[in-house]
């Protein structure tokens, strides 16, 4: 794993989804920026993919089961050559490609379309289980919101996935602590998220969403295939690169003004700088 | 008079996923706890490999048939109709239907003749619900022969389908050796002039038995089956309205929202003229046997010939 390429990628990626927000003037860049390094991780080190062939047949899917935080997953996609960049600033405006939640049937590379938090996590399990009866061995990767595993859905999703013995499928918990009306603990808890997976039958393990080091260990556990899906609930920080927006419920779905996004960018530039200095 | 048989669609669907099986790996079925009432243990028994369990769990059931359906398979997934297009209706608008996935979602126990297990159970709802999802192909047999067609036929098919099926049964009226299934084709049943009645499922033998009693009475009832009611077959509807000047609509369903409004949304652009309903009158149902319901709710030969008399000038 060459960290330090991975950590650039991600860069790019945060500013992409920073610029796509900002282009949009609506979106969701909090959950975005958080979930940022992970998805890089996945599309980049990780995940059997090829951007010209987007609908290989054996390829790894990714689920974003937090449909919501659609700019990272289409910066990703974009970064890894899916599509033109150039697309990425026309989010969300009429007659784009990029809806404000995933469509697969207009995006490249977008496995599910998603939005309606609760119902990824589903199709994942589907997926899963389409690989497992065909004799395939791709992999499915989902991720969900902490405030997303409020919906019951999510822990239906989980005892079937447990169920059908689904090792080919790992979902990511976003462990922001962050929801649209506070925070998670205060809002409606789903804590202890590490225990209610175990209960439900899943391998657990947990991560620094922002330390590729630490992501890559959680994730080599996927090859420990023993019968049992696998969850990696990552502690990460949402608005994750952007001081002002780190920490901050209220960046969950408000897209920076100009002044805001020069400042967004500013601080980027200013952990690009650091990494070459390293 | 040959003894006529009566099947239940729900057991049409389970022989024909059966047969389906044998002639089509990529088949799927999925259940939700019901496979014993909705008659996917029939499939279950003979493809056990393919027959996957979801538990009460309606919503991620819908999930996982769309997740399957874009590894290739074909999944059909089977609920009650309260419990699929009801309980499940947003996953299916949001998982199946926005993204035109190929999942068959087959839903028994439709409608009031559900019988003894009340209101709760009765879907009188599932028909409207599903035909407002773009895309979505909404299929309500008439009887055993026509079910199992519609279950080939939407297999064939490639995107999503929702077919509507009965827990009571219901007599055979479509087994002519010409009987002939084509999706989005309504089907005219017995000519006539004066009248058109349209019907859909279990009320479609019920149609027939109307017009034979007008008959005998000097009215001469066209009758149209429209099995496809979504989409629906736009010509045979203005034809009849063209040349017959009245419709009765005869379905198992709340008036609002199914075969009354589909057909009056076609005449009332392209044909106006009066058409009157025979449904269950916007309420909820009740428990009792499925054919006391059946008349106590005015879905019978009876209720029809008393519109038609009604309403013919």
């Amino acid at each position: 794993m060459d960290k330090k390429f991975l950590q650039k990628t991600a860069l790019e990626v945060r500013k992409s989804i920073v610029t796509a927000v900002h282009s949009a003037k609506s979106g969701h860049p909090g959950g975005s920026l958080s979930l940022a390094d992970t998805l890089t991780y996945l599309y980049f080190y990780k995940m059997n993919v090829d951007p010209k062939n987007p609908k290989m047949e054996n390829r790894d899917r990714f689920v974003l089961s937090k449909g919501h935080t659609a700019p990272a997953l289409y910066s990703v996609l974009a970064e890894k050559g899916f599509f033109d960049k150039a697309e990425l600033v026309k989010l969300r405006k009429t007659g784009a490609m990029l809806q404000g939640h995933p469509d697969m049937k207009g995006t490249p590379g977008v496995d599910m379309s998603t939005g309606s938090l609760g119902q990824g996590i589903s199709a994942a399990v589907g997926m899963a289980l389409g690989g497992k009866i065909s004799d395939a061995d791709f992999t499915v990767y989902t991720a969900l919101g902490d405030g997303e595993i409020q919906e019951g859905q999510v822990w239906e999703a989980a005892m079937a996935a447990a169920h059908y013995k689904l090792d080919n499928l790992v979902a990511v918990v976003d462990n922001n602590n962050l929801q649209i009306d506070g925070e998670v603990n205060k809002v409606m808890s789903v804590y202890p998220i590490v225990d209610k997976f175990e209960s439900f039958g899943w391998n657990v393990t947990t991560c620094d969403a922002h330390d590729f080091d630490s992501i890559h260990a959680a994730f080599e556990k996927t090859n420990e295939k023993n019968g049992k899906p696998l969850v990696i609930v990552q502690k990460s920080v949402k608005g994750k690169g952007v001081s002002f927006m780190e920490n901050l419920a209220s960046w969950h779905g408000t897209a920076p003004n100009d002044e805001q996004y020069a400042q967004a960018m500013a601080d980027l530039e200013a952990i690009g700088k650091e990494l070459e200095a390293e | 008079m040959a003894e006529v048989k009566n099947i239940a669609t729900r057991e049409s669907y389970g022989n024909a996923l059966a047969e389906l099986g044998k002639v089509n790996p990529n088949v799927v079925v999925l259940d939700a706890d019901l496979a014993g009432a909705t008659k996917t243990g029939v499939f279950k028994k003979a493809f056990p490999e393919r027959f996957f369990d979801c538990g009460i769990a309606e919503a991620n059931m819908i999930g996982i048939a769309a997740g399957l359906s874009t590894t290739g398979k074909i999944p059909f997934a089977s609920s009650f109709a309260m419990f699929a297009a009801g309980r499940a209706f947003e996953q299916i608008r949001n998982t199946v239907g926005y993204p035109h996935l190929n999942v068959k979602i087959c839903a028994s126990h439709a409608g009031i003749s559900v019988g003894e297990d009340g209101a709760t159970h009765q879907c009188n709802e599932d028909i409207a619900l599903m035909r407002t999802i773009p895309g979505m192909v909404v299929i309500n047999p008439a009887d055993d022969v026509e079910a199992k067609a519609a279950i080939f036929a939407a297999a064939e098919y490639v995107g999503p389908v929702y077919v509507r099926l009965g827990r009571l049964a219901v007599p055979v009226i479509n087994d002519a050796e010409t009987y002939k299934f084509e999706m989005g084709k309504g089907i005219t049943m017995r000519e006539g002039k004066d009248v058109t009645i349209i019907a859909t499922g279990l009320m479609v033998s019920r149609a027939l038995d109307a017009a034979s009693q007008l008959a005998a009475e000097g009215i001469n009832a066209r009758v149209i089956n429209i099995h496809t009611i979504k989409p629906i077959d736009k010509d045979i509807i203005v034809k009849a309205a063209k040349e017959t000047g009245l419709i009765i609509t005869a379905e198992e369903h709340n008036v609002i929202g199914g075969i009354y409004s589909a057909v009056t949304e076609v005449t009332s652009q392209e044909a106006p003229c009066k058409v009157v309903p025979v449904a269950v009158m916007d309420t909820f149902g009740k428990s009792g046997p499925a054919k006391e319901l059946l008349d106590v709710f005015g879905l019978n030969a009876a209720n029809i010939v008393e519109k038609v008399k009604s309403n013919l000038k």
